[in-house]
């Protein structure tokens, strides 16, 4: 199994509430409290959760598109978030980002051209021939008919205009690329299209995803393990399949007992798990589990103790005072142990 | 598909612009205009010289009306009007768009550094709220107090008094830009185009060149054109009030003020430079507007 390409430890990202006449700091909204994981080279880790939960802020402290308040985040070797200025200009062509919005995404006042090549005006010496060809490259990679070069966006239908920015996001050929919810804006005709490319685009360069999205499907069908996040930090982190077949934290049962079956016969037997009441606001998370406002299974540890995130089974990571953390022969922290997993999974079974 | 460089090269965004723009019939007419306007200064004094009469002469000739002698007729001096005019435009043409230049590039200039570096944001938007509450006559009749012969001194009376308004107008007019500047900035910059060049690693003054200028035009050039009404205008006020240019020497807003006095017997004396002001402003805001729409991409073409 390959390395672990990007590295996240204890991830926080606060951000300050002023009130009053002297904007006196009274108080944080946190948006990521704690979020520790590891993506390996190669593969996607979907990000899912309700809105408000702190995705699209996890990615976007990941790229250090906010500065985070503490942690590490690890990519290639480096800590992005301690670099100087300088070094992270640099550290940039190896990390993109694919938007949510791809009307908000684009600038209205430049063209197709202008928008692609802009990263390699940035970033890179060449002259203008050579930035037209990679461009011209870019557009034939992602399905852009080359005739459209000189055109902007408001011509374009909306799966078009994502397929645009993702060739913005790739012209630096990057290794990592956090794809903030990328499909959530595009019709359901348009979404499939855009996913697949990706996986094409995925197979063909080796790149690697953070799959941020609300989709429950589309996650299934895109990620190789899943994240599920609740109020800034991470439920449940376990490898697809088991997550779908079996979740283990109460949340992310509830959450995935929402996704619709496609076989009538079998819809009709399908449990949903209600939760009642709302999520807690992030500015004044409850005091032990952020989730025990909500839980069904909850019990008193919940109230006064917080969860760590653990492994509870091979591969499967979880945040639940219900499961137990199984031990280890080397203590590390959560993620650190999934490059020697496989020899562990060896010896276990 | 082979075919790269039909489909490749760009069709020249100036061209689009420039297409556009024609068809825009009221930019086009205020093009128009205001080229007669400029070309009607530039070279009309010395086309049309008017005959040197004596002082009796004139004080026979004073408040005639419009003939072939005095295509405008003459004023309560027995001054031909059209020289006056044509001499006039010059100066109120030149104060109005070189103090509306000053008072744009600066309140662009605040605007965004306001907008953009939040650190800015507060002291520079302090010091605009500072230049709105002063009281603007008082300031300039200080500056003009202050600065007006040590200007004089150095670049000669005429030009000097011209550099002292066009600055005492340019400085004094460009808050109310700033503050739309900065407020479009502060959407703009949230946009995620913006934090796409951010994650690129684009730097601040490539991203506000780029993505956020492009993107105020409409509203700068709102403010731009309704600038330069307000500069005319205020010269003339300055003149009249004593604090212009000297009194023999014409400008649109003097002429409009020396025949207030005379306007129910001569109202022709008023119609002609208000006249000339109207037109200007009018053409300017035509031209403003055809402008707005052949620069944004998404009007273009349609």
């Amino acid at each position: 199994m390959s390395p672990a390409l990007v590295q996240v430890r204890d991830l926080k990202m606060h951000f300050p509430i002023y009130t009053g006449l002297l904007r006196r700091r009274t108080g944080a909204v946190k948006a990521v409290d704690g979020v520790s994981f590891d993506i390996r080279a190669g593969e996607t880790l979907g990000l899912v959760g309700e809105s408000g939960c702190g995705k699209s802020t996890v990615g976007r402290a990941l790229l250090r598109l906010y500065e985070p308040t503490a942690g590490s985040v690890v990519i290639g070797g480096e800590d992005i978030a301690t670099l100087s200025p300088a070094a992270l200009r640099a550290k940039r062509p190896m990390m993109q980002m694919v938007f949510q919005d791809p009307q908000a995404s684009l600038n209205p006042r430049m063209t197709v051209q202008a928008i692609i090549s802009e990263p390699l005006d940035e970033q890179s010496d060449w002259d203008r021939d050579r930035k037209q060809t990679r461009v011209l490259e870019l557009m034939d990679q992602v399905g852009l008919n080359r005739r459209f070069a000189n055109r902007y966006p408001h011509e374009f239908s909306g799966g078009q205009r994502q397929r645009i920015g993702i060739a913005r996001a790739l012209a630096l050929s990057p290794k990592f690329i956090v794809c903030d919810e990328p499909i959530a804006a595009l019709d359901v005709s348009i979404q499939a299209q855009v996913v697949n490319l990706l996986e094409d685009l995925q197979d063909n360069l080796g790149l690697t995803y953070l799959f941020i999205s609300h989709d429950l499907s589309m996650v299934r069908h895109i990620a190789d393990r899943v994240a599920v996040m609740y109020l800034g930090r991470i439920a449940e982190l376990s490898p697809r399949d088991a997550l779908y077949a079996r979740p283990l934290h109460p949340y992310a049962e509830a959450l995935l007992s929402a996704v619709p079956e496609p076989d009538p016969s079998r819809e009709g037997a399908r449990q949903r798990i209600i939760l009642q009441g709302d999520v807690p606001s992030p500015a004044n998370p409850p005091k032990g589990c952020n989730f025990c406002t909500r839980c069904p299974k909850v019990f008193d540890r919940c109230r006064v103790e917080k969860p760590d995130l653990v492994e509870v089974e091979p591969g499967r990571l979880v945040a639940c005072h219900l499961y137990p953390a199984i031990t280890h022969p080397s203590p590390d922290q959560p993620g650190g142990t999934q490059a020697t997993k496989p020899t562990q999974q060896g010896e276990v079974q | 598909m082979t075919d790269t460089s039909a489909a490749s090269k760009p069709s020249g965004p100036l061209r689009d612009v420039w297409v556009q723009f024609r068809s825009h019939k009221g930019a086009m007419f205020g093009l128009i205009t205001l080229s007669i306007l400029i070309v009607a200064v530039m070279i009309g004094p010395y086309l049309w010289v008017p005959e040197k009469l004596s002082v009796a002469q004139a004080i026979k000739l004073k408040n005639q009306g419009p003939s072939f002698r005095f295509p405008l007729g003459t004023d309560q001096l027995g001054r031909d009007m059209l020289a006056r005019m044509l001499l006039a435009g010059r100066i109120s043409l030149a104060v109005g768009l070189v103090a509306m230049g000053i008072a744009i590039v600066f309140g662009t200039l605040i605007g965004v550094l306001a907008g953009y570096f939040r650190r800015l944001d507060g002291p520079l938007m302090r010091l605009t709220d500072m230049f709105l509450a002063l009281p603007l006559i008082p300031l300039l009749l200080v500056m003009v107090m202050l600065f007006r012969d040590r200007i004089a001194g150095i670049i000669g009376p005429e030009l000097g008094a011209f550099t002292l308004i066009v600055f005492a107008i340019g400085i004094t007019s460009w808050m109310a830009t700033a503050r739309i500047v900065r407020g479009e900035v502060l959407t703009l910059k949230e946009r995620e185009y913006v934090l796409a060049a951010r994650s690129i690693g684009a730097r601040p003054n490539r991203i506000i060149l780029r993505h956020i200028l492009p993107n105020v035009i409409s509203p700068v050039m709102v403010a731009a054109t309704l600038g330069v009404a307000e500069a005319i205008i205020t010269e003339s006020v300055l003149s009249f009030l004593g604090l212009g240019f000297p009194p023999d020497f014409p400008t649109w807003g003097r002429l409009l003020y020396d025949g207030l006095q005379y306007m129910q017997v001569y109202p022709e004396r008023v119609v002609w430079p208000g006249l000339a002001i109207s037109l200007t402003v009018l053409s300017v805001n035509y031209i403003g507007d055809g402008l707005r729409d052949a620069l944004d991409p998404r009007i273009r073409g349609r």
